[in-house]
């Protein structure tokens, strides 16, 4: 058995240890949001976290993230309560086909909890593994950059609130 | 407006192809050159050979229809409204990532005058929409909007009458409000009290009771797309994500290369690995069915290591395939041509173009999920075109087209005919073998990077006169490219089919006649020349797989045309954007000219800066579709030849806009995808194969070569017609690119890609010096 920890919860399956975490997340857990896209860590459609680091799923083996907490884009909010991010990517309509999209928010996620002060040509930066083939790069930038304000600005609010 | 040519599946394409075999023989054996015009009945037979269209109409009556309802004029084959006021649409266009079910919602909304949320639209499936052919060549609002605004509006006027005669008051005293037919006197109708006695199983009309533009409230706002908050969350958006009760899980393994034949495999041995079904082998086709998606994969590299080929593929390589190509047997094919009189040329310039083979490249290899059940099989697939594919399905497995039912669902970005029906071919000949269980496959990335029908490498030859007033006076252009449309038109046009113990044969290239085009698409100048010949060499011989992507040949044609224009320009001593609209009386050409001249900032007398550049390209996408202009500002780094582009100003008109934001996403996506095109795309083969496998053999546009800002201004032309936005963008962009790229190092570049490898490095010094 392999037990994995996923948005908070923990899920014992049995699977073979080798299985690349994508395929456990897919079709063990029915998770939709990592998807295949290369297998090779090429693309970063299958980006999740693991121990608040952005890992590629697909080359990652389920036996290899046991015990450790797995975050993936169903973590973070829902259609009806999306994350600033996920808010911000509808905002600003960041999505054509949609493939790459879970990836992209995934990655930009890890970014915004460790570095929630980034410029914008950091964010370009670090979303450098990422492939976006529909070209919708502009608006991911955007709406990244949108995120990182508002949260930027809530924690300006919060820290003004604490003063006052 | 669009064009609409015959379908191969109509009666009327049928007929003109009775006496076809001959000339398929002469077309296989493909070892003469004739003029296309020799060939008895050749403009008919062309005429099969359309990407874009959708069935034509039976009756002649039917052929006056507006856009699609000429092919399916009933109403309720468009329209459907319960007794609960549910109304639900219905498009034979799939979605694409192109923001189409959101825009044809609108479209409903607004001629039915209702809430956008009230509809309920379904896409492409063959068991419940009208057949509208393939979702390609930026027609679905053109055809399938044109039909849906149409019958909105028709089905609309039909409830008032409906509404008229229960509450016994005129029409004109009645009128729709918040999705309820309200009458002056204050008595109000739900939709499905008035529908109730009313038969819309009739023929629409002519004409329409259309909305006047400046009352429009949903149609021309940019209304948030419905399939977003899904794809952001990580809902079940696309076939990938569909789990069926009782599924199983396949891969097939494709052969080494082009052609090869499977001499034997352990079978057995990959049968009793944890998990497996069943090895599927059928000649050189080969396939492995499991329980579990992992498992199939595992067993699926164990057929691969076991399985012994013989290959008898023997490709071109990327240094002679342009010679290859200028080589090959030819159809001669008239493309345009216009001769006047013109005053006497002064100077001659010439150029040639190249363009190699592109990877439409979707992020998530193609996937399809086929379920044969009773005698009944479903599919499920991200095809752009699900009546051709249950065409090709039923000639390969035998049945019925009544017994095989394609359903579309999204899948990742089309840009064009990838792998999906080759994977829907997988799925269903899987299928076939475990009945009664729904089988998902879906291909490995390695599979889609070198299995897939590539965008056709071309040469582009272009020759033109000035006069002493720097006007041209003489045009002559050249196209080699082969077939940009291997779609389905029969079995063996779906890949799995040429494998087969008893393989079919793939159908016979044929080229999309004018003015659609295929190779030769907007190799038509639309410019003001007095004297202009084009001629379009097709290539029946295809040395490597091809198809149709984005644009077709629009991409190389706009991309040689609109460089060589600067080139004129420049001999002419003149500015480009002046140059264009010295040539262009197009008034619309002229209005997207200026708009993206004025937001850009564009100045003629602007000072040379070495490794700094500004570029423009202006094209009307097939000459009768939406006009671009865009201009490009870049900056060429000396030390690794690595293009920065810092600006991107377009400028479109679309006709009549349905959805601002969605335009404006499809642009700017065309932009940035054309440009990653322009400057980094080229498949790599030698003689055994193909080699691009993966992103590192196929780099693509990444981060950090994104523009730094992407502007795109908008024309409306209320009440015009839909000129559809999918695909303006890719020619003019090269262009742009190209023309900045030459101002900023001095130096024309023809061949594709154009930044790739770091091949500007060898022009910069030049621009330092120069």
């Amino acid at each position: 058995m392999i037990t994995l920890s996923v948005n908070g919860v923990d899920h014992a399956l049995d699977i073979d240890p080798s299985m690349p975490l994508l395929y456990a997340l897919r079709n063990h857990l029915n998770l939709n949001g990592a998807k295949y896209g290369c297998g090779l860590g090429q693309c970063g459609a299958c980006t999740v976290h693991v121990d608040g680091k952005p890992v590629f799923s697909c080359v990652t083996p389920a036996s290899a993230v046991q015990g450790k907490p797995i975050r993936t884009i169903e973590g973070l909010g829902t259609p009806d309560r999306p994350s600033p991010l996920q808010h911000a990517f509808i905002d600003h309509q960041a999505a054509q086909c949609g493939y790459c999209i879970a990836g992209m928010i995934m990655r930009a996620q890890a970014l915004l909890d460790t570095r929630p002060t980034s410029t914008e040509a950091e964010i370009r930066d670090y979303l450098q593994p990422n492939l976006c083939r529909c070209g919708t790069h502009m608006r991911i930038i955007g709406a990244i950059v949108q995120a990182f304000g508002a949260v930027a600005k809530q924690h300006t609010d919060d820290t003004h609130g604490a003063h006052a | 407006m669009s064009r609409r040519e015959p379908d191969p599946h109509t009666p009327a394409a049928r007929a003109d192809t009775v006496d076809a075999p001959g000339r398929r023989r002469f077309l296989v054996a493909g070892s003469l050159t004739v003029g296309f015009s020799l060939l008895p009945g050749a403009h008919a037979y062309a005429q099969r050979a359309t990407e874009d269209a959708a069935p034509v109409a039976g009756s002649a009556a039917a052929g006056k229809l507006p856009g699609n309802l000429a092919s399916t004029p009933l109403l309720d084959a468009w329209i459907r409204i319960d007794a609960q006021s549910h109304i639900t649409v219905y498009t034979g266009k799939a979605e694409l990532g192109t923001g189409i079910q959101t825009a044809f919602t609108q479209i409903a909304a607004e001629e039915l005058q209702v809430a956008p949320a009230q509809i309920h639209l379904v896409t492409a499936d063959t068991g419940l929409t009208p057949n509208e052919g393939y979702t390609a060549g930026s027609h679905s609002t053109a055809d399938s909007g044109t039909a849906i605004l149409n019958a909105a509006a028709q089905v609309r006027e039909l409830l008032l009458e409906s509404a008229a005669g229960k509450l016994d008051v005129p029409t004109s005293a009645l009128s729709v409000r918040d999705g309820r037919i309200v009458s002056v006197d204050g008595r109000s109708l739900s939709f499905g009290d008035a529908v109730a006695g009313l038969d819309l199983h009739r023929d629409a009309k002519p004409v329409s009771p259309l909305i006047p533009p400046a009352q429009y409230r949903v149609l021309g706002t940019p209304v948030p797309r419905i399939d977003i908050p899904a794809k952001v969350s990580g809902g079940a958006s696309y076939v990938q994500d569909m789990r069926l009760p009782g599924m199983l899980h396949a891969r097939a393994v494709r052969p080494p290369s082009y052609g090869a034949t499977l001499i034997d495999v352990d079978s057995a041995a990959v049968e009793a690995m944890p998990g497996v079904v069943k090895v599927v082998r059928d000649g050189s086709y080969l396939a492995v069915v499991a329980r579990d998606e992992w498992q199939a994969i595992l067993a699926m590299r164990a057929l691969e290591r076991s399985a012994r080929w013989q290959t008898v593929a023997k490709l071109p390589t990327p240094d002679t395939i342009y010679d290859t190509l200028l080589a090959l047997p030819r159809r001669e094919i008239i493309a345009g041509s216009r001769h006047g009189d013109a005053a006497p040329a002064v100077q001659t310039l010439h150029a040639r173009y190249t363009k190699p083979y592109l990877s439409h490249g979707s992020i998530g290899p193609s996937c399809a999920i086929a379920h044969l059940d009773g005698g009944k099989m479903t599919v499920w697939t991200h095809a752009q075109g699900v009546f051709p594919l249950r065409g090709g399905l039923a000639e390969l497995l035998a049945m019925k087209p009544d017994d095989i039912r394609c359903i579309h669902v999204p899948g990742a970005g089309c840009y064009g005919h990838n792998p999906a029906d080759d994977a829907a071919a997988d799925a269903a000949l899987i299928a076939r073998a475990v009945p009664g269980a729904p089988v998902r496959v879906q291909w490995m990335r390695e599979q889609e990077h070198t299995w897939e029908p590539f965008g056709p490498a071309m040469i582009t030859d272009v020759k033109a006169s000035l006069d002493a007033s720097g006007r041209v006076v003489d045009w002559q252009y050249e196209i080699w490219s082969n077939s940009h449309n291997q779609r389905i038109d029969n079995a063996g046009r779906l890949l799995p089919a040429q494998y087969l113990a008893q393989p079919f044969t793939p159908a016979p290239p044929q080229p999309i006649p004018m003015p659609e085009g295929g190779g030769d698409r907007n190799s038509v100048p639309l410019y003001d020349f007095p004297n202009f010949d084009v001629r379009y060499h097709f290539l029946p011989d295809m040395p490597i797989r091809v198809s149709a992507q984005r644009g077709l040949g629009a991409f190389q044609n706009v991309f040689t045309i609109e460089s060589f224009i600067d080139e004129l320009a420049a001999a002419a001593h003149a500015d480009p954007v002046e140059f264009r609209l010295r040539h262009l009386s197009d008034r619309r050409g002229r209005d997207v000219i200026a708009l993206a001249a004025t937001k850009f900032g564009w100045n003629p007398a602007r000072p040379r800066v070495p490794g700094h550049g500004v570029g423009f390209a202006f094209a009307q996408y097939k000459n009768l579709m939406s006009y671009l202009a865009i201009a490009v500002e870049l900056r060429v780094v000396p030390e690794t030849g690595d293009v920065r582009i810092e600006r991107v100003v377009g400028a479109v008109d679309c006709g009549q806009i349905v959805n601002p934001d969605g335009v404006r996403n499809q642009i700017e996506g065309g932009i940035l995808q054309s440009a990653s095109w322009t400057l980094y795309e080229a498949v790599r083969y030698d003689e055994g194969g193909i080699r691009s496998f993966d992103w590192s053999s196929y780099p693509i546009m990444r981060f950090s070569q994104v523009p730094a800002k992407v502007d795109v201004h908008l024309i409306d032309r209320p009440g015009a017609p839909f000129l559809g936005a999918g695909e303006a963008s890719q020619g003019p962009t090269a262009a742009a690119i190209a023309n900045a790229i030459a101002a900023a190092t001095g130096r024309r570049v023809r061949d594709l890609p154009m930044a790739a490898g770091g091949r500007l490095r060898e022009f910069s010094g030049q621009a330092r010096n120069g």
